[in-house]
Order: C-alpha cells, then sequence, then structure tokens
C-alpha cells in the first residue's frame, strides 16, 4: 500500500529506473516528487523499509522533503491525492502493537518518551523501549509456565517423571521473587520523575536554613540576614537530583512566637513538613542538639502520628564551619528519629551532595544507577507486579506448609496471569480500555 | 423433488453390492410421504416434551400406494444414532430418556459397549468426566459401579481436584449390562445396519440416513459415533486387514459420503495390547495391587453401591531383554518401519514409543488385569505394540511372570477416519448439516469416558434439536466435559484427544465430590433426572449446608481433641475455637472430628468429603473463583456468527484463515484456536469495539434525525447455557 502511493508521487532520477518504482528496502534512493499532473513538486530523498524491517512491520516510505512548509505541504497532498491518508494519533504505534513489533508496555513507553518532560523521564523511557522490562516480564512468565508445566505433567504422568524438588523449586521462585521485587522498586523512581518530590527544610529559628536552600540550588531565592526569623513564609526553589525534579521548601524557623506574621509562617512551615516526601531538620553544629531542637522534633513526630504516615527525616547539622571538631555527644540525638545525617556548610556548599544522596537513600532511590538511564514501571504495571508478587509468596508457603501440589498451580497461574497482563498477552478488559485510551481508534 | 447428495465414489461401490440409487421419483409412496410430512405444521411435527416424556409420533406404516405395489414400512424417528459404542449409547438413552423416539443403529448387537481396549472405567481426569455424565444423568457410571473387578482411588495425595477413581470392569459384564439397559429403555429402538449415507434435504438439513442394504430410516436429528469403524483397517507388524476391531467388519462408504457433503477428514490411529492367558502366568514373583478397602463410587445415585469382591492386578517391568528385542526390531514396527502415517496418541504410547523417547529409562511398569470374573485373558496394560505377531509372543515372555505365557490375542493397532471437530459447534451438531451430529472419536477423541460424554451432549441435543427446542452448550469452566468439547471443536487436534488433568485450568473448582451441584441442576432442566434423583440430590446439598453451619458454630476449648489437632496440625488450638478453624489446620480432616465425637453421624462418607474439601480449601476456591470471573468476563463476550475475518487487516493471514475456517463462537475460544496469536486476540478485539463504536454512533445519529427505533441485536442464536458453578 504505502509502496504504492510512493511509486505514484516518486520518481527515482536513475534514467533507467524500473515502472513501477521496485524499491529496495533500507536503501535510500534520490528522486523527484511529482503531483498527479506530471508536475515537479520537489526534489525528495525516498526511504523504503519493506515489511517485515520497518516501525510497523508493514511496508513503509518516507519521503524526505526540502524544509520548507510549501514543499512539505505540497508532497503531503500529492500523496493523499495519491490514495495515502493520514494517520491517526498514534497510529504507527498501535499498528507496531498489532503487529507483535511492540508490546502493550513498549508502546507504553513510546507514549511517556513523546511526553517525557525531562532527560532522565525520556532515559527511562527508551530503556523501556527497548525491551529491557518487556524481557524481564516476558521471561518471568515463561518460567512460571515452565513451572506450571513440570507441576502439571506430574498430576497425568507421575510415573513417567522424576520426583520435583521442592528446595529447587523454592530457589527458583525466591529468584523470580526477587527480580519482581526490583523491578517495583522503579515504580517509585517512575512515579518521582512524572511528579517529582517535596523536599521541606524545617528548624529553629537561624540555623541557616534559608542559606542551605540558597546554596544548594545555586540562587538567592531565600533572603539571609543575621536576624533570627527572617523568612516568613515558605520559599520554593527548584533542583534536581538525579534527574528527578526536586522542589526545596525553605520554612519559617519553627519557634513560640507572639508575632501574628511569624505565627502565621510558622503554620505554613508545618504544613508544608507534613506534605513532604522528605523532612530535612536543620540544626546549628556550633549550638548543638538543643532543648528547642528536642522540642520540634516531639512536635513534628506528634503531627505525624495523628497522620499515621511516617516521613523520612534527615538530620542536617548545618554551620559545620564554625564548629570544626563535631563532638561526640551531637551524634547521640535518638538516632531512631532521624534515617540519615549529613554535615553541611551552606556557606562553601560543603556537604550538598552527600544530602543528596542521603536524600536518594531515604526514598530507595540508591539502586537506580546514575543518569537513571534505566527503565521504570508505571502504574498499570505496577499493581500487576504486585499482584504477581502476592502469588508468588502465597505459592512459597504453599509449598513449604506441604500443601498438595495441585495447589501450587492456582498461585503460578495467577501470577502468569498477572505478567501476561502487562505485557498485553493476556487482555483484560483494562488492558483493552488502556489501548483505546492511548490510541486513537475508528472515530 | 427431494434433493439425494451422493458421491460418485460411493455410489459406484453401494451400486455394485445394492443398487440403492433409484432415483426418488420412482419410489411413490415415498413422495407421498414427504408430502405429508412436509405439509405438517412443525409444532405437531415435533412436539414431544423433554419434561413430560410422552412420545407423540408413532412409527409411521405407509400403506401400499393406489398402483397397489407393496412398498413397505417408512421408518420414521425424532433421533437416529449410529453406532453403539460407549458414545452412541449415552446418546441413545439421553435421547429416549428425553421423551425422544430413538433408533440405535450398530453394526453388531452383540458387540454393544464393547470395551475393545482397557477393561477399566475412570482414572486421571476420566473420572470426572464420569462422574459428571452421572451428575447429568447419564449410564457409564451406573454400569461402572455395578460391574467392577477392583476400584481404587489414585492421586490421593495430591489435592482433591486431582483425586481419580478407577475401577477394572468386567468387559463381558459391562457390555452386557449396558445392553439391558439400552434394550429396556422406552423409545429406544435397536436395529443392526451399516449406515454408508447421509440424507440431507433442502437447506442442508439432515433428513435420516441410508444403509447398505438400503433401507432409508428417517429421522430430523442423527448423531454418528462411528469409533474406529469408518474405514477401519487394523494392523498387525505388516499385514493389515479391513476392520473395525479385531474381528468386526469396517463401515465403508460413510467417508466418502461425508466428503461428498462437504466434510474434511483425516486419519487417526491407535491400538491394543496383547492378551495372555492368566493360568500361564506365575504370579509369585510379582506385586500385586489390591482395591480400595473402602470402595468409592463413580455415581452420586446410592443404589448403585452395591459392594462386590474385588480382584487383583498384579504389577511387572520390562527387562532388558524387552528393550533389546524392540530396539532390534524398530524396522518392523509401523511407525518406525514407516507404512503407517496416522498419527497415534502421545499420551497412550506404544511400548517401541515409550523405549525410544524415554532412552535413559531402564524400566517400564506394566500392569496386568483381569477382563472377567470367568475368563482367562489378562491385559497387559502400558504394553501395546505395532511389532509382527511372530514376534509378540518373545516379546511378552520377556516379562517377569510371563517367561511361559500363552497370548490369547494379539497386540494390534487401528486405522481409522475422523472428522476434525471445528467442524462442530459447541453442541456437537455440525456446522454444515443441520441435524447433524458428530460424537467420540469420529471427533478425534479416545478413550470410553472421553465418548460417553460427547454422547450424552450430543444425545441430548440431537433430542432437543428434533422438538425444537434450544442447545444446551456446556461453558468451558463449567465441567471437564465442557472443556473437553471446547478444546474438541477450537483447537487443530491431528492426534488421539485424551482428557488429562492438566487440560483443565480451573480444576479446583471442577471436583468429582462437585459434579452433581455444578452439572445436576442442569441435568434436571433439561429433563434427565427424575424426582428421585432430584430429591436426593436437594436433600444431599441441605445436609452440606447445614454441617457447614453447624462446623462454623460448634466450639470446643481444649480436651482430646485439641491434642491430637496440635499433635497432628504442628499448631498451637486456641480455647473456644470453632470447628471449622479446627477443619482449616493442616493435616486435620473430618474422620478426626467423628474419633472424637463432633462429627455428624447422619452424614454420608461423601458428604463429609465436600464439606471437608469446601471449608479446608476455601482459600484457595475462592482465589480460583475470582481468577476465572476475571477470565470469564472477557471470555465469554460473544462473536458475531457473520464477522468477516478476511476484512481485519490487523490480524495476521494465519488468524484469519484459521478462524474463518473454525468460526469461533465466543473470544476464550478464538484465543485457542491453533495459529492465532495473542496479538491477534487484542486485534480481533480492538475490531470488536471498533464496530460497536462505530453502530453505537450510527445508533445515535439515525435516533437523532428519526424517531424509528432499530432494536437490532447481533447475537440472537438461542443458546442455554450452563455457567460455571460452585455454591460453597
Amino acid at each position: 500500500m504505502a509502496v504504492d502511493v510512493a511509486s505514484r508521487v516518486f520518481r527515482p532520477a536513475k534514467r533507467n529506473g524500473e515502472v513501477p518504482w521496485r524499491p529496495r528496502s533500507h536503501f535510500v534512493e534520490y528522486g523527484l516528487a511529482l503531483d498527479l499532473e506530471g508536475n515537479v513538486i520537489d526534489e525528495v530523498l525516498a526511504v523504503p523499509m519493506l515489511a517485515p524491517r520497518s516501525y510497523t512491520r508493514e511496508d513503509v516510505v518516507e519521503l524526505q522533503c526540502h524544509g520548507s512548509d510549501v514543499c512539505l505541504r505540497r508532497v503531503l497532498r500529492a500523496c493523499l491525492e495519491a490514495g495515502a491518508r493520514l494517520a491517526e494519533p498514534g497510529e504507527f504505534t498501535l499498528r507496531a502493537f498489532l503487529n507483535g513489533r511492540l508490546d502493550l508496555s513498549q508502546a507504553e513507553n513510546i507514549g511517556r518518551l513523546i511526553s517525557a518532560k525531562s532527560v532522565a523521564a525520556a532515559d527511562s523511557a527508551l530503556a523501556g523501549m527497548q525491551g529491557g522490562f518487556s524481557a524481564l516480564v516476558k521471561g518471568l512468565r515463561k518460567q512460571c509456565i515452565e513451572l506450571l508445566a513440570e507441576i502439571e505433567a506430574r498430576l497425568d504422568f507421575e510415573d513417567e517423571l522424576p520426583a520435583l524438588d521442592s528446595s529447587i523449586l523454592i530457589d527458583k521462585i525466591n529468584l523470580m521473587w526477587y527480580d519482581v521485587q526490583q523491578a517495583l522498586d522503579t515504580a517509585n523512581y517512575d512515579k518521582l520523575l512524572q511528579s517529582g518530590l517535596q523536599i521541606a527544610i524545617v528548624g529553629r529559628p537561624n540555623v541557616g536554613k534559608s542559606s542551605l536552600l540558597n546554596a544548594w540550588s545555586k540562587s538567592d531565592r531565600a533572603i539571609v540576614t543575621e536576624i533570627a526569623g527572617t523568612t516568613r513564609d515558605v520559599v520554593e526553589a527548584h533542583v534536581t537530583v538525579q534527574g528527578i525534579p526536586v522542589t526545596l521548601l525553605d520554612t519559617a524557623g519553627i519557634r513560640e512566637t507572639d508575632d501574628l506574621v511569624e505565627k502565621i509562617g510558622v503554620q505554613r512551615s508545618e504544613a508544608a513538613a507534613m506534605g513532604a516526601d522528605v523532612i530535612i531538620m536543620t540544626i546549628s553544629a556550633s549550638d548543638g542538639w538543643t532543648e528547642d531542637d528536642k522540642k520540634l522534633m516531639e512536635h513534628l513526630q506528634m503531627n505525624q502520628m495523628s497522620t499515621s504516615f511516617a516521613t523520612p527525616i534527615i538530620l542536617v547539622i548545618n554551620k559545620i564551619d564554625c564548629a570544626p571538631s563535631i563532638t561526640e555527644e551531637l551524634f547521640e540525638v535518638d538516632t531512631g528519629i532521624f534515617k540519615k545525617h549529613v554535615c553541611t556548610c551552606a556557606v562553601t556548599g560543603q556537604g550538598i551532595v552527600e544530602l543528596e544522596k542521603a536524600i536518594l537513600e531515604v526514598r530507595g532511590l540508591d539502586s537506580i544507577p546514575a543518569g537513571g538511564r534505566r527503565w521504570t514501571v508505571n502504574q498499570r504495571q505496577c499493581e500487576q507486579l504486585l499482584r504477581t508478587r502476592e502469588a508468588l509468596s502465597r505459592l512459597k508457603s504453599s509449598i513449604c506448609e506441604e500443601l498438595p501440589s495441585d495447589f501450587w498451580t492456582i498461585d503460578l497461574r495467577e501470577a502468569v496471569l498477572a505478567l501476561g497482563e502487562i505485557s498485553g498477552v493476556d487482555i483484560s478488559e483494562e488492558v483493552l480500555s488502556s489501548i483505546f485510551s492511548k490510541f486513537c481508534i475508528g472515530k | 423433488m427431494r434433493l439425494r447428495l451422493r458421491p460418485m465414489a460411493a455410489a459406484a461401490a453401494a451400486a455394485a453390492v445394492a443398487s440403492p440409487i433409484i432415483p426418488s421419483f420412482l419410489h411413490p409412496s415415498r413422495r407421498f410421504c414427504l408430502r405429508l410430512s412436509l405439509s405438517m405444521p412443525r409444532s405437531t411435527q415435533r412436539c414431544f416434551s423433554s419434561r413430560s416424556c410422552v412420545p407423540c409420533r408413532r412409527l409411521t406404516t405407509v400403506a401400499a400406494s393406489a398402483k397397489g405395489d407393496i412398498e413397505g414400512v417408512e421408518e420414521r424417528f425424532d433421533v437416529i444414532v449410529v453406532g453403539g459404542g460407549h458414545a452412541g449409547c449415552e446418546a441413545a438413552l439421553a435421547s429416549a430418556r428425553l421423551g425422544a423416539r430413538t433408533l440405535l443403529l450398530t453394526l453388531n448387537i452383540d458387540r454393544i459397549a464393547w470395551q475393545p481396549c482397557n477393561p477399566a472405567v475412570g482414572g486421571p481426569a476420566k473420572s470426572q468426566l464420569v462422574h459428571e455424565v452421572d451428575a447429568l444423568g447419564g449410564e457409564i457410571g451406573k454400569i461402572a459401579d455395578r460391574c467392577y473387578l477392583q476400584k481404587r482411588v489414585l492421586n490421593l495425595s495430591k489435592g482433591p481436584a486431582v483425586r481419580a477413581l478407577r475401577a477394572q470392569t468386567d468387559k463381558r459384564e459391562y457390555a452386557m449390562e449396558m445392553k439391558k439397559v439400552v434394550e429396556s429403555t422406552p423409545n429406544l429402538f435397536v436395529r443392526e445396519a451399516m449406515v454408508t449415507e447421509i440424507l440431507v434435504g433442502n437447506n442442508d438439513k439432515v433428513e435420516g440416513v441410508h444403509s447398505f442394504f438400503g433401507v432409508d430410516f428417517y429421522a430430523p436429528s442423527v448423531v454418528l459415533t462411528t469409533g474406529t469403524f469408518m474405514s477401519g483397517k487394523i494392523w498387525v507388524g505388516r499385514a493389515s486387514m479391513a476392520a473395525g476391531r479385531a474381528g468386526e467388519s469396517a463401515s465403508q462408504g460413510l467417508t466418502e459420503n461425508l466428503q461428498y457433503l462437504g466434510f474434511e477428514t483425516d486419519r487417526l490411529k491407535t491400538g491394543t495390547p496383547a492378551r495372555v492367558d492368566r493360568r500361564t502366568v506365575d504370579f509369585s514373583g510379582l506385586e500385586p495391587q489390591h482395591g480400595d478397602e473402602q470402595v468409592s463410587w463413580f455415581s452420586f445415585d446410592p443404589d448403585f453401591h452395591i459392594e462386590r469382591e474385588q480382584m487383583c492386578c498384579y504389577l511387572t517391568r520390562t527387562t532388558k531383554d524387552t528393550h533389546k528385542l524392540i530396539k532390534d526390531n524398530l524396522h518392523e514396527t509401523p511407525t518406525y518401519g514407516g507404512w503407517v502415517e496416522a498419527k497415534g496418541p502421545r499420551y497412550c504410547p506404544s511400548i517401541e514409543d515409550k523405549i525410544v523417547r524415554f532412552q535413559d529409562k531402564e524400566s517400564h511398569q506394566i500392569f496386568l488385569e483381569p477382563e472377567g470374573r470367568n475368563v482367562p485373558e489378562l491385559y497387559v496394560q502400558g504394553f501395546s505394540t505395532g511389532l509382527p505377531e511372530r514376534l509378540q509372543l518373545a516379546l511378552l515372555r520377556t516379562l517377569p511372570g510371563l517367561e511361559n505365557c500363552l497370548m490369547l490375542r494379539p497386540a494390534y493397532a487401528v486405522e481409522y477416519d475422523y472428522l476434525p471437530a471445528h467442524q462442530c459447534s459447541r453442541s456437537l451438531m455440525t456446522k454444515k448439516i443441520e441435524g447433524l451430529f458428530f460424537s467420540g472419536q469420529i471427533n478425534g477423541t479416545t478413550g470410553y469416558e472421553e465418548a460417553a460424554a460427547q454422547g450424552l451432549v450430543a444425545g441430548v441435543n440431537a433430542a432437543r434439536h428434533s422438538c425444537g427446542s434450544p442447545l444446551i452448550v456446556l461453558e468451558r469452566e463449567s465441567s471437564y466435559i465442557g472443556t473437553l468439547i471446547d478444546d474438541l471443536v477450537t483447537k487443530d487436534l491431528r492426534e488421539p484427544y485424551r482428557m488429562l488433568t492438566s487440560r483443565s485450568e480451573h480444576r479446583l473448582l471442577l471436583r468429582s465430590d462437585n459434579a452433581d451441584s455444578r452439572l445436576t441442576p442442569l441435568g434436571r432442566e433439561v429433563g434427565l433426572i427424575d424426582d428421585r434423583r432430584w430429591d436426593l440430590y436437594q436433600s444431599k446439598q441441605a445436609h452440606i449446608l447445614e454441617e457447614k453451619q453447624r462446623l462454623k458454630s460448634v466450639r470446643v476449648s481444649g480436651g482430646d481433641l485439641a491434642a491430637e489437632v496440635t499433635l497432628l496440625s504442628g499448631q498451637p488450638v486456641k480455647d473456644s475455637v470453632s470447628l471449622e478453624s479446627i477443619l482449616k489446620k493442616p493435616h486435620v480432616q473430618y474422620n478426626v472430628l467423628d474419633k472424637h465425637g463432633y462429627g455428624n453421624n447422619l452424614l454420608t462418607r461423601m458428604e463429609k468429603e465436600c464439606v471437608e474439601i469446601d471449608i479446608k480449601y476455601e482459600g484457595f476456591i475462592l482465589r480460583q473463583q475470582s481468577q476465572l470471573q476475571q477470565i470469564v468476563n472477557q471470555q465469554h463476550r460473544p462473536l458475531p456468527d457473520d464477522l468477516d475475518y478476511y476484512s481485519m487487516t490487523t490480524l495476521s493471514l494465519e488468524a484469519r484463515e484459521k478462524l474463518s475456517k473454525v468460526r469461533p463462537q465466543t473470544i476464550g475460544q478464538a484465543s485457542r484456536v491453533g495459529g492465532v496469536s495473542p496479538a491477534d486476540i487484542t486485534a480481533l478485539l480492538i475490531c470488536l469495539e471498533t464496530n460497536r463504536r462505530k453502530a453505537s454512533e450510527r445508533k445515535r445519529l439515525k435516533s437523532q434525525r428519526s424517531f424509528i427505533t432499530d432494536v437490532n441485536d447481533l447475537n440472537s442464536s438461542p443458546v442455554l447455557t450452563s455457567h460455571a458453578v460452585n455454591s460453597n
């Protein structure tokens, strides 16, 4: 079809070219684009990619025109007149999917690549397209099906087969479980790639929160003075930590105050701390762990308890330059509260890198290789991976509890179903509606 | 004038013997009769009711015509069943019991319900089929319960869904008992005849069959159960003869007729081992295999639970000598010698297949099974072979215990014609010819149980078709019968199909113990379950329900029971724990409750088993039910009959061809058609969804333009379906 249309529009420059045009796959040919009356409308390069070696696994011909709107429009019109039609949004990818060139998760990644807002997001979509994740899912599904076959064969033909070694079986299942868990970990990263992280910097007045924000974002976003309580409102700054967009929130120092404006600022600080993904509790190295710091922490923890959700807190010991030799007792603060502690100097920028690393660690992102060039899973895939993981866990306990082998097959089959949904092998209503929402079909 | 379709080849063959090709206009009486039947309104012509079981149409005797020549008797029925094997018997019995005037045509009345191969019924997966047929009011389970020589429950440790009852049967007694039932069933007429032709009327509707000796039998429904007889040919080594079984003539001519009618036929092969004289076998060194002390039953009907004395089977093994003899003579076997091309079953391999395929296995188990109480024959299970007869005795004598044995019958293979079953819909009615049904080995299966299961479905549907009722379909997930038929009609099977446990994806829901709760209500609805059976069924279900409630409410603290439960399960028992929770603990069975006086003496063993399984494995059962639901929602989506697969360019070429050929009725079926990939199914779903959206868009526009509403439902084929049921 594509070749038919192209041969009506394209005339190769080679004089003794065959009629009709017989394209050679993956071979660039120079020639003229003609309209239906035979008028030359542009000089073009034709790039034929014949089935199945093309994006869609169907015949594809690309015409490369001169970079002008007029040329492009005229060639396009000639193609339409020659019998082509405009592709629906996403149609090429849909065809690639339907022709088995891409599985559903790869197709989804193409959508993500096109809409990627950051380099890291684009990288992860690319990695997904290249099939790392698909290969993993396919591999896991294959393993499950093989296990299923092994077990089921023994239901019908026990005499002819050696008995299953359940410890080997458990090992296999553990490996699969681990793979699933690893893939699940990336879900977190994927979500952060899309939505970013919110980090609230809290602490007593005058411990250098605003300086930290300025040093980190390499700006003068926040006003810094010697006067305690300078920052009254929440100040935002944006940085990128390993490809993840991070919003820093500088907050008013939290203390008992009668100043109405400062009071509101303190309330806002607390609210910011509550809504953040990570809290950075800042103290001053020169003052050490003070009674006020302790009170503030207790207050924060009270708030957290009421929401029953524990935001990870990192202790930052700022102004490290003012107290070069940190005494041990500084670290004797209750380590249970803080996931990590980092020493920084906002003036020199010392410790910022360590702080970023600590943030990645507390969010469980440290396993992501630098540059973030790795596939991630989206919400739909994540749900099915969770389903797989649960099934594998139950399978393990069935084997350990020595339930009859027929019961093992029930959870294995569950895992197969879940994995099949990820790549679109097993079609469910959700998969179908996902396809219809992503591609524009038959309107 | 009536159209008679006759293939030229068959016509020539038939003409040579009997000459039945007199044009119908030379039969004035037949014409007269035909006109009569055509003018009869449909309602009076087919008016038996499936409940009342009153046949309304009597044997039609047509008097001589005005000219005075004696033309004979016109034989009219509601249903004709061709073949008297395990499919044919179930089909004929079901049909007759539904009140249809049924004719059973067989080549030899003395061989009705013969067991030409294994003298056994049941075994893994097959036993589920038997229980299911029984739950629907079929016969096979009752006859097996009545004629058993030995019974054993297999796979006890693999879980309740895999447990399987197997009975060795007395093969002569079995045939006799089934024959008695067939002969004493009202509405059922038996006749010896070789059918050579299907009579087809206008609109591709079946009208009856024509026999080799020139008689026409008329009925609006015909069930073919030809077994291994259609163009059958038996082989012993290189020697072959036309035969359906050893000593019985094959059926000739029907294949050509079916081909002429447009059916695709193909060839399959199966085999049966030698029989030896038990008086010449030395059992002293062989491992005996006794039956279960506590006998289990196929039938849900307690009237058939009559215990009898059991016989013993024996276990022997192949030896080095066996393997050497076979390896040295492989070229003498049909498969490896290359003179039989038809495919044999992978799941029931000949001994040479086993030795070639499992090279590293030094020995294979061989079972010696009695064929009856009063006959010396022993069936040598696992030892079928295509070797020539002159080598067979030597081969048998390599087995321990058989060193001096005498052979009574040689092993032989049989080749026969079958019709790939994608030509049937799930009702087992053919897609081409209305009123024509296939069941049993003609559909490519092997095994008495598979045959019986199909026979029952075909018989019910033949009867329903003859009176204009909608046909029944058993969904795949409703039963092993449904799974069997779904596999047959969707997959392109090229080897004999045997039912296996693993073929059923949701087997935990399709257990032997709950076959009645899954299918007896359908049997009742159809009309095969009488009031007595229905009352039995209902009281059983009530008992189970009450007992479950009792176990939930009765609580115990400490005592002997708790101590034993702790011991058995290795888990502590809390105070005031319900009997239900105790039963859920690992390794604790209902008999523990019995032992400590917490059981319910009013329950039968079968009822206790149902209660135990439902409670003990509740979590798994629920999980499988939800898996099933997920699949069912998607897979039961119907496919319109008139889908043009060739126009769906997003489907692969192979999928377009296969789907056009098989014409699946649902998405689930389509996904199981060979050569159809998951991507094809996605594409198909997208096409359907697109069509649906377009249609609803058109509808919307139309209703905007005018007030005329168009109510045109695509899916109008009236099919009564049984859904996956599991009432816990």
